[in-house]
């Protein structure tokens, strides 16, 4: 039980400094709405409906990334890491309080990014509202233990999408075809195989990662 | 020569073009590290004299 | 090792090339694919052995792992490349274009060629030392995992991004194709291995040279 406890500890301490500072969450709620319009001109008139079901999943990957970029940097910078590895909590914890903050960070931008989305370009499906909640399991289980290793090197902000873009590539499949695949199921049961899988091997490595 | 047989030459030349490739880089590192010996015992020599 | 290596893969060459029956659909292109699939299975089995010594690395924290999983994943790139050229070749002889969203192997070939090429920026951008060796090792482990499910996403996604019209293996393999395959997996595996024990002699002989320099300009 004190895992759990260490967990929640540590996903309160991240979002009790984002409500204090109200750094990321402006920007990812602005940044999505500003893609969602942005990709209106980019499609043509005649272009297929199905078109904007790809572009929605686009703008929530890169508000994701927008999001959990920052996510171990001010750790690093300010050598909170480092108190926190040496604390008595499991390291995997770190990892799942993360995980636990860029969620919430992430659920609450898409709060406002479906709605936006059923405005602007078509009625959004269940389907589709269940894919995005298991691709969001994913893509913060992913997103923080690569966050955690970008924020180790010199090119940070620049390096994690590069490493994050390529295992996003299932995501975006098991996505898309929720929305458009005769059979939505079995892309949701993707979704939910690929966070199984890498979730058990982030938490299972994470520790690797910030041990110093 | 077929377009067949075109395309199968060329597949068989880029990877022999590979392969000379990264033999060309390998010597090209064993010069570099051969010339670094070569400094390194000069140097020991000096220290040594 | 070398000499089995050129041994193995001249034969091998030679039984495609000279051997080998005819494939009475595709004619002589059909050659390629004694090339092209034993390099692929060539690529994957580096990266499985940079993933293994990764593991190795986690599970001892023996660092000359580290050096032995980046040389594995460094050839398994090299091997990729040569894969998606080898690739986009047979895709030009069997369907007229240069690429093809429908050939499996190819997508997922150019996604791991995407991933390992920021295996290398990851692994430039942090301190030498053991963070960095267990950071990468960790990179190299998600590669392995991101082989089954990107080929199983890619499977999926050809349901709406492009129908499968084309199967590679429609008629089945005869037993001379086969050997001759065998052969050629055989010698492309025996050069992978030679380079990357040519490699790994090279790095490591490099970061010794280093250490000598920095203890004679202490000393």
């Amino acid at each position: 039980m004190t895992y759990a406890r260490d967990v929640a500890a540590l996903a309160r301490k991240d979002l009790l400094l984002e409500l204090r500072a109200r750094e990321t969450l402006p920007a990812m709620l602005l940044f999505v709405l500003a893609t969602l319009v942005a990709f209106r001109f980019a499609l043509p008139a005649d272009a297929s409906e199905r078109a904007s079901v790809g572009l929605l999943w686009v703008a929530i990957l890169f508000t994701a990334l927008l999001g959990i970029t920052r996510a171990f940097i001010p750790e690093r910078e300010q050598h909170v890491l480092d108190g926190l590895v040496l604390a008595p909590v499991d390291r995997s914890a770190i990892w799942l309080g993360k995980v636990v903050a860029t969620l919430a960070f992430l659920a609450a931008a898409e709060v406002v990014a479906l709605p936006a989305f059923g405005l602007f370009f078509e009625q959004v499906t269940w389907s589709t509202v269940a894919a995005v909640a298991l691709a969001d399991v994913g893509i913060c289980a992913v997103g923080a233990i690569l966050a955690a290793m970008a924020a180790a090197g010199r090119a940070r902000e620049l390096l994690f999408p590069v490493l994050f873009l390529p295992l996003s590539v299932p995501i975006l499949v098991g996505g898309v075809g929720a929305a458009v695949g005769d059979d939505p199921a079995r892309y949701l049961a993707f979704l939910a195989l690929y966070d199984g899988v890498f979730a058990i091997l982030a938490w299972a490595s994470f520790e690797y990662v910030v041990t110093e | 020569m077929s377009s067949g047989e075109k395309y199968l030459a060329a597949v068989y030349l880029v990877v022999l073009a590979t392969v000379l490739v990264y033999v060309a880089i390998i010597s090209a590192k064993l010069a570099r590290l051969e010339r670094e010996v070569t400094e390194l015992a000069e140097r020991a020599r000096e220290r040594r004299g | 090792m070398a000499v089995a290596a050129a041994v193995v893969l001249v034969t091998g060459v030679a039984l495609a090339l000279l051997w080998a029956p005819e494939d009475a659909d595709q004619g002589p292109s059909q050659r390629i694919f004694y090339l092209h699939v034993p390099i692929a299975l060539t690529a994957y089995a580096c990266f499985g052995w940079g993933a293994w010594k990764a593991l190795r690395l986690l599970w001892t924290g023996d660092q000359r792992y580290d050096l032995e999983s980046y040389t594995a994943v460094h050839m398994g790139t090299i091997f990729g490349t040569l894969t998606l050229v080898t690739g986009s070749i047979w895709a030009r002889t069997s369907w007229g274009v240069w690429w093809s969203w429908g050939e499996r192997q190819l997508v997922l070939f150019l996604i791991l060629f995407l991933f390992y090429a920021a295996y290398f920026m990851l692994r430039f951008s942090l301190p030498d030392g053991p963070g960095r060796a267990r950071i990468s090792a960790v990179y190299a482990l998600f590669g392995v995992v991101l082989i089954p499910i990107s080929f199983l996403a890619i499977r999926l996604a050809e349901n709406f991004i492009h129908p499968v019209v084309f199967t590679r293996d429609g008629p089945q393999m005869s037993g001379d194709m086969f050997f001759t395959f065998c052969v050629s997996l055989a010698g492309m595996l025996l050069l992978a291995g030679t380079l990357y024990l040519n490699e790994l002699a090279g790095k490591r002989l490099d970061l010794r040279l280093r250490d000598l320099r920095e203890s004679l300009e202490l000393g």
